[in-house]
């Protein structure tokens, strides 16, 4: 699949955005978090701030950007309709906890009730936006419950990354969290390794021959495309990026996500003294890592349509 | 065509059109962008800079006209011959012909010598017609249909319908080629032969029939001259010749008698086989019996052909079976009484229900009229011409060769301001019908009927710019070209054509052709290199008649033709050519265009002439809706309403032959008298298929410098060699030992992509969307001995030239053959595409490994690379090797090559859309 | 509405037979050309006389080999439009509705007022049927000629699909698939007519029917050939036989 800026920028930085919101409203709700009002300008900002821009970046991407609010219409059939709902259902609860939170400096009582609902919706939003690919049966690579899993634990995971980076930023590095982090990276990168073997050892159950209908006749391979440039559909769904790139982009990937991020929060809780470099260089290294995953996402994901044309 | 808003809203096929039935293909559906193309020429233009520079100015018609007037009447008034008029694709051969004799010059032809003569002559010469546009398969009832070397061709939407028709009612079809693209890939059977030796797998399928007594023998003693005699006196003048009465028919050998008697004797019993002596002492033999000694030669067995062919031997004894059985134990009976020539009655018609197709693929060959014979000949030994299920002729035809006009051109038939005394084009029956001088050369510019091409019934026009470069066999003043793309695809090795327009002669400084007008309606490749460019129009915008003058739309059915008519306005300062050439004729005084008092016969142009003309009593352009009252068809008077009632009736007129003329039309005499009264034949003789050729005979025996006319030194083995009255196979002429020994032996071919008209389809935004580039296919064998994959380059070489292309493995391919699609190349800057577009860069032409002339023979002379007997230009016979790039530098240049130098465009050229929304309903486009 | 009719009338559809298709692309130019005017138009084309021109197009020709397992090889000529599923997935992910499938004759469309141009349905479409036009920013798709079929203003026999009237070879046809009587499904039941990637479990419509077996026949590979007639009698013995007669 094309892997179109819009989109990655889109899904990682309201994921991060996303993954800051369920562990405060959870965190919140635990007592774990300070009321201070500067904290909590810097992470709803952040979080907000993350979500608001990659929802306004796939807007944007949109052929009809003015009509985008009909896309509230479909929820009952459109895993897309249903994500643009859960994203806006999803500003009440966080706002109203970011006001109690920023102009009263109140977190608890109902607003911890609140922040829950917020944590709550954040995840079926995060969950809503990775059905859009997992349902899609025509990209078999997607068609997995791995994906919302995978997509959830990362968001979770850069969430982490970041409230880390504010927290030690304001001198409220807790290590519990520190841990977590550790926690959700081991589980993330399982499942992201899962992912990665189950496209390459899966057995293709759409093939040229299931395509034209004429498989048991013999081996069918192409003579000519249609066109003899490329259209449509070879543009959006007809990129594939080649096994040897795509496994140097794997090993950047774990590196810049998962292993990186290890060592440094490791040491951060070792030795707290120089925690505050490389908590927010954690942050850096996921950001890259969680691009470069979500690049691929795209790029190894074979469309079927693409059995059509020529490798 | 549908508009809307003075725009093309949409064109589909017309559902009572007799030819396509409702369908409409690629091309046609594509015509609004045909129509709409910012290659359109909008004003006539003067070249003020060098040829090839692009420097035109536009001119308005007058000073175009006038220009073009004094050049012409300043040639007809001295040497008429100094005008070479040809023209490429188009359908007006009747009016240029016509207008061309007017004028006086022998120097004219359209595009056939380089297209598919072979087929014509091949067809004509044997059985009265062809295949191609003048015959077709019998699509609703044959059981057996062999296809020799076709790819998307004429005629196209028939075919289609056709071919389905026959696999849904299970008929067999094998499709005979060495690609398995279009048609062929829904054959039953394909067969992938090597090119150039279908001659070959045809007569070991003659040898097979004849072995086994499959053969229709009453057939051929009814409509045949294989019961002839036939004069054995090696050595003499009388050698190979038929035995004749004293006026004149033919002898054969009656066995009842015992004795020769004229082949019209009724009750006449002629003997097949034998030698007999006539009362005069001559020996004679019947045809048949040459004939069958022949092909049951051994060398003709499957086992001794299959390796040459490609083809295994008991595929070729199957076939072989396979006609046999579907010809003679699976006839089909119409119970329609007819009556022959003779008188006979006959009560039913008796159909050997096999048909066969042929075009390209056979014709672009060396040895092209040899094989096209061979076919027919096969055709004729079953009983399969014009019977129930069989090839079916199309009215006009069939017209017997000998009735049809000889060439003129003749030295003494050329003189100043006095038009040519008959037709350019014809069919010789003899060397006594050369068009030569005294000394035996050539009076041609494209040397057509000389003993270079003695039966080149439809010209060599890709002989004319490289004979008019080296003056042999004389210069000429003024080259005038139509719709012919000579400086690109047209032409054998494009660069020295490019070469030959644009070289000047060092004294004068004047190029060595002097003088050149083009006409055309887009931006060609050829544009450039013409002093006077007449723009045409397109072909919403004007009249055209496709005339049973020329090649009609008729079908087995009935007779018909068909008109277009202008629908709209042209936007721009255009004229249709051949209002242009009427014009033009006018002002030169030619007699068929102006009246005793010298003023414009036709003063409303081509509309005019086409109701007006009459080209002999009563027959004009049109067959339909003639006579005052517009009732009278084939001949009558011309009627000044003719056109709208053509254009009431859906652009075509239609009259089914009767049921009783349907079948057996060459011998058939309620088809005869049919055809006579509605003009097509002079009488009613009817048409003896020539198994036998004699003029063949006569050729081969001046080559032995026997009879009054012989051939210089020069051309005498080559004239013995090729000619023979029954068909022959031999190596390509392209194969000379040379050639092997330098590694050229894959065989180079192209096909014509069924979504584009030869080098039309570029200019049109969404043709060019589907073949924008073209590659090299090759068999996966050659692949394998090369190591190269998809997509990479390779050099093409042949002993002419070398080009560099891309790839495309191909399993159904003949093993030795490559092949690509045909005029995609373009040359950058042409058609008003973006220079770096992909036809220019990617796409390329065969053109270049291509010569248009053989090497020189041991007597020194160069003859053109084309059949020794009707110059049809052997486009098919190249012969290349193949190498892939190593060399990774190479690779990185990613262009074919050869590339040419960017054409600029003439001025005030349309400006290229970057988007088109082309949508009739709103205002923007 | 982008959920699903739980059943239509009709179902309306195409045939595409492969055993007499040659690959012509009539039927994606004449689509083309009806439908740049008509309810999607204008079909754009983007840099149309360039480098790399690309247009909006309905109908596709595809051109394939088939090597059997004895080697022959055999070249398939493949169009391909939208096959208007059953279970459509382009119409249950569009999240405006502007994806929808008609109940009365199970036509798929899009109303092009309503689309936002995410382009989700050309990812769901696993036959590529969908396709983006830049220019005017919505989805565009085969409609089935729903201006034509429909259309008062032609004569009967021209309300039929573009690519079903201007097809040469009768490759194609049209008619209701959901009536197991109508002559269209009859005509499928008896050539084995077949579904596009069955796994995708889109409940295709149109419908495939596979080229006759041709050279696969036994009896065409086994030696048999013409008997030698009767070399009694010399040199063309058999033909006095003929002519006693």
């Amino acid at each position: 699949m094309h892997p179109a800026y819009s989109v990655i920028f889109f899904t990682t930085a309201s994921g991060v955005g996303y993954g800051m919101l369920i562990l405060i409203g959870i965190l919140n709700a635990l007592g774990y978090l300070s009321n201070d009002v500067t904290y909590g300008i810097i992470i709803f900002l952040l979080s907000l701030g993350l979500i608001t821009c990659g929802l306004l970046a796939s807007t944007f991407h949109l052929g009809h950007p003015e009509r985008a609010w009909r896309a509230l219409k479909e929820w009952r059939s459109s895993w897309l309709s249903r994500e643009g709902v859960m994203a806006l259902l999803t500003y009440i609860p966080a706002c109203l906890l970011a006001i109690n939170w920023i102009i009263f400096g109140q977190t608890n009582g109902v607003n911890a009730a609140t922040g829950l609902i917020s944590s709550f919706c954040s995840i079926l939003t995060v969950y809503c936006t990775a059905m859009i690919y997992a349902s899609l049966r025509a990209i078999p690579a997607w068609n997995t419950p791995i994906v919302p899993t995978n997509f959830l634990l990362l968001s979770l995971t850069t969430g982490c990354f970041y409230l880390n980076a504010v927290d030690v930023f304001f001198g409220q590095s807790s290590l519990e969290l520190l841990v977590i982090n550790l926690i959700f990276i081991s589980s993330a990168a399982f499942v992201k390794i899962k992912y990665w073997n189950l496209i390459d050892n899966g057995k293709d159950h759409t093939t040229i021959g299931t395509a034209t209908g004429l498989g048991a006749l013999g081996k069918i391979s192409v003579l000519e495309n249609p066109h003899s440039s490329k259209n449509y559909l070879q543009r959006e769904m007809g990129f594939k990026i080649a096994r040897k790139h795509s496994r140097k982009l794997r090993k950047i990937t774990i590196f810049f996500l998962f292993i990186l991020p290890i060592l440094l929060i490791a040491i951060s809780i070792g030795v707290q003294r120089i925690a505050y470099i490389l908590l927010i260089t954690t942050a850096i290294s996921g950001s890259v890592g969680i691009i470069i995953e979500r690049w691929l996402f795209f790029a190894e994901a074979k469309h079927v349509v693409a059995n059509y044309y020529n490798s | 065509m549908h508009l809307l808003n003075g725009k093309i809203r949409y064109i589909e096929g017309n559902p009572d059109h007799p030819v396509n039935k409702g369908v409409l293909c690629a091309k046609g559906s594509a015509g609004i962008m045909q129509h709409y193309s910012p290659a359109r020429l909008s004003k006539p233009l003067r070249r003020v800079g060098e040829r090839g520079s692009g420097e035109f100015e536009e001119i308005e018609w007058d000073e175009a006209l006038n220009i073009a007037t004094s050049w012409l009447s300043e040639i007809r008034a001295n040497d008429p011959k100094r005008l070479a008029f040809f023209t490429g694709r188009d359908q007006s051969q009747a009016l240029t012909s016509w207008w061309a004799q007017q004028f006086g010059t022998p120097n004219y032809a359209a595009h056939g010598g380089f297209c598919s003569v072979n087929m014509a002559t091949g067809g004509i010469y044997t059985f009265g017609s062809a295949f191609w546009e003048f015959s077709e398969p019998d699509w609703d009832k044959t059981k057996y249909f062999i296809m020799f070397g076709v790819a998307e061709d004429h005629d196209s939407n028939p075919i289609k319908i056709g071919l389905s028709k026959l696999k849904t009612r299970g008929a067999k079809y094998v499709s005979v080629n060495p690609v398995q693209t279009g048609y062929s890939a829904i054959a039953d059977e394909w067969i992938s032969i090597t090119p150039g030796t279908d001659g070959l797998f045809v007569m070991s399928l003659i040898h097979e029939l004849l072995r086994a007594g499959k053969v229709d023998v009453d057939y051929l003693i009814r409509y045949t001259n294989a019961p002839y005699l036939v004069i054995d006196n090696p050595g003499e003048a009388d050698d190979g010749l038929f035995a004749r009465t004293e006026n004149g028919e033919e002898l054969c050998w009656d066995s009842r008698t015992d004795k020769e008697l004229s082949h019209k004797t009724p009750g006449l019993k002629p003997a097949m086989k034998g030698a007999y002596t006539l009362e005069n002492g001559k020996k004679v033999r019947p045809v048949f019996q040459i004939l069958a000694k022949r092909y049951l030669d051994q060398s003709f067995s499957p086992r001794n052909v299959a390796r040459k062919i490609g083809v295994e031997v008991n595929v070729i004894s199957r076939i072989a079976k396979e006609i046999a059985t579907v010809a003679f134990q699976e006839e089909i009976i119409i119970n329609e009484p007819w009556v022959d020539w003779r008188g006979e009655k006959h009560t039913q018609m008796i159909g050997r229900p096999v048909a066969m197709h042929a075009m390209r693929g056979i014709s672009a060959h060396s040895n092209g009229f040899h094989t096209c014979r061979a076919i027919h000949l096969l055709q004729i030994l079953i009983g399969s011409i014009d019977c129930p299920g069989g090839l079916r002729y199309k009215a006009p035809y069939p017209k017997g060769f000998n009735s049809l006009p000889k060439p003129t051109g003749r030295p003494n038939q050329v003189n100043p301001n006095t038009p040519l005394p008959g037709p350019h084009l014809g069919f010789v029956q003899g060397p006594e019908d050369l068009l030569v001088d005294e000394e035996g050369n050539p009076a041609r510019i494209d040397k057509a009927f000389s003993w270079d091409a003695p039966m080149a019934a439809h010209g060599m026009m890709h002989s004319v710019i490289t004979n008019a470069f080296r003056g042999d066999p004389y210069k000429i003043d003024v080259l005038f070209m139509y719709m012919a793309n000579m400086s690109w695809n047209s032409s054998m090795n494009t660069a020295e054509t490019i070469e030959m327009l644009t070289t000047k002669n060092q004294d004068t400084g004047e190029y060595v052709i002097p003088k050149i007008i083009y006409s055309d309606a887009f931006f060609s490749e050829t544009v450039p290199y013409a002093d006077l460019i007449f723009p045409d129009t397109t072909y919403f915008e004007r009249w055209d008649c496709i005339s049973t003058l020329d090649r009609p739309i008729s079908d087995a059915e009935g007779v018909a033709d068909a008109i277009r008519h202008p629908v709209i306005e042209p936007d721009r300062d255009v004229r249709p050519f051949q209002d242009v050439l009427i014009d033009l004729g006018g002002r030169l005084k030619l007699p068929g265009l102006i009246n005793e008092d010298e003023s414009v016969k036709y003063p409303d142009g081509y509309r005019d002439y086409i109701i007006n003309h009459e080209r002999t009593p009563g027959v004009g352009s049109l067959a339909g809706f003639r006579g005052m009252d517009g009732l009278e068809k084939g001949k009558g008077a011309p009627n000044p309403n003719q056109l709208e009632s053509y254009i009431k009736n859906g652009c075509f007129w239609y009259d089914k032959i009767p049921d009783n003329a349907a079948y057996f039309r060459h011998a058939n005499k309620n088809y005869l008298e049919y055809a006579c009264n509605m003009g097509f034949i002079k009488d009613t003789t009817p048409v003896i298929f020539n198994v036998y050729s004699e003029p063949q005979q006569k050729f081969k025996l001046a080559g032995q410098g026997l009879g009054e006319h012989i051939p210089p030194k020069t051309h005498m083995d080559r004239i013995k060699k090729y000619f023979d009255p029954l068909p022959i196979w031999y190596e390509t002429l392209e194969q000379e030992p040379e050639n092997k020994e330098n590694g050229f032996i894959i065989h180079a071919i192209t096909q014509r992509p069924a979504a584009m008209y030869h080098s039309w389809g570029s200019q049109n935004a969404w043709l060019r969307q589907i073949h924008g580039s073209n590659r090299l296919f090759i068999p996966k064998l050659l692949a394998n001995q090369l190591s190269v994959n998809d997509g990479d380059w390779v050099y093409v070489s042949s002993r002419k030239g070398k080009i560099k292309v891309r790839v495309k493995i191909m399993l159904g391919l003949n093993n030795k053959t490559v092949w690509t699609w045909n005029a995609i190349g373009k040359r950058s800057g042409s058609w008003n595409l973006q220079s770096n577009a992909e036809e220019a860069s990617e796409g390329f032409l065969l053109n270049h490994l291509i010569d248009d002339s053989l090497p020189r023979n041991k007597h020194n002379y160069s003859f053109s690379n084309s059949d020794p007997i009707t110059g049809q230009a052997a486009w098919f016979d190249v012969r290349v090797k193949i190498e892939k790039i190593t060399n990774t530098q190479e690779d990185t240049l990613s262009v074919s090559e050869p590339n040419f130098d960017k054409l600029i465009l003439p001025p005030k050229m349309p400006v290229r859309p970057n988007i088109i929304g082309y949508n009739v309903n709103t205002e923007t486009e | 509405m982008t959920s699903l009719p739980k059943n239509t009338e009709r179902k309306l559809g195409l045939v595409i037979d492969l055993d007499v298709c040659v690959g012509c692309h009539a039927c994606s130019v004449n689509c083309k050309e009806w439908n740049t005017s008509g309810y999607h138009g204008p079909l754009t084309d983007t840099n149309p006389y360039g480098e790399e021109p690309s247009g909006v197009w309905f109908n596709r020709v595809h051109s394939y080999e088939i090597e059997h397992t004895n080697g022959h090889a055999q070249t398939i000529y493949f169009p391909k439009s939208c096959l208007h599923c059953e279970d459509a997935p382009c119409v249950t992910v569009c999240p405006t509705g502007a994806s929808y499938k008609r109940s009365e004759d199970g036509i798929v469309l899009v109303d092009e007022d309503l689309c936002i141009g995410c382009k989700l349905c050309s990812w769901a479409c696993p036959y590529g049927a969908r396709e983006y036009d830049s220019h005017e920013g919505v989805m565009k798709k085969c409609t089935l000629c729903i201006d034509k079929i429909y259309n008062k203003n032609l004569p009967e026999e021209s309300r039929q699909p573009a690519c079903v009237s201007t097809c040469p070879a009768n490759a194609r046809h049209f008619g209701d698939l959901g009536d197991p009587e109508s002559e269209l499904s009859k005509k499928v039941r008896e050539r084995g007519g077949f579904d596009l990637m069955p796994e995708q479990k889109t409940q295709p419509i149109n419908k495939y029917l596979p080229p006759r077996t041709r050279q696969m026949k036994p009896e065409l590979i086994q030696k048999t050939e013409l008997e030698d007639a009767s070399p009694e009698g010399g040199f063309l013995g058999w033909i006095d036989k003929i002519l006693e007669d």
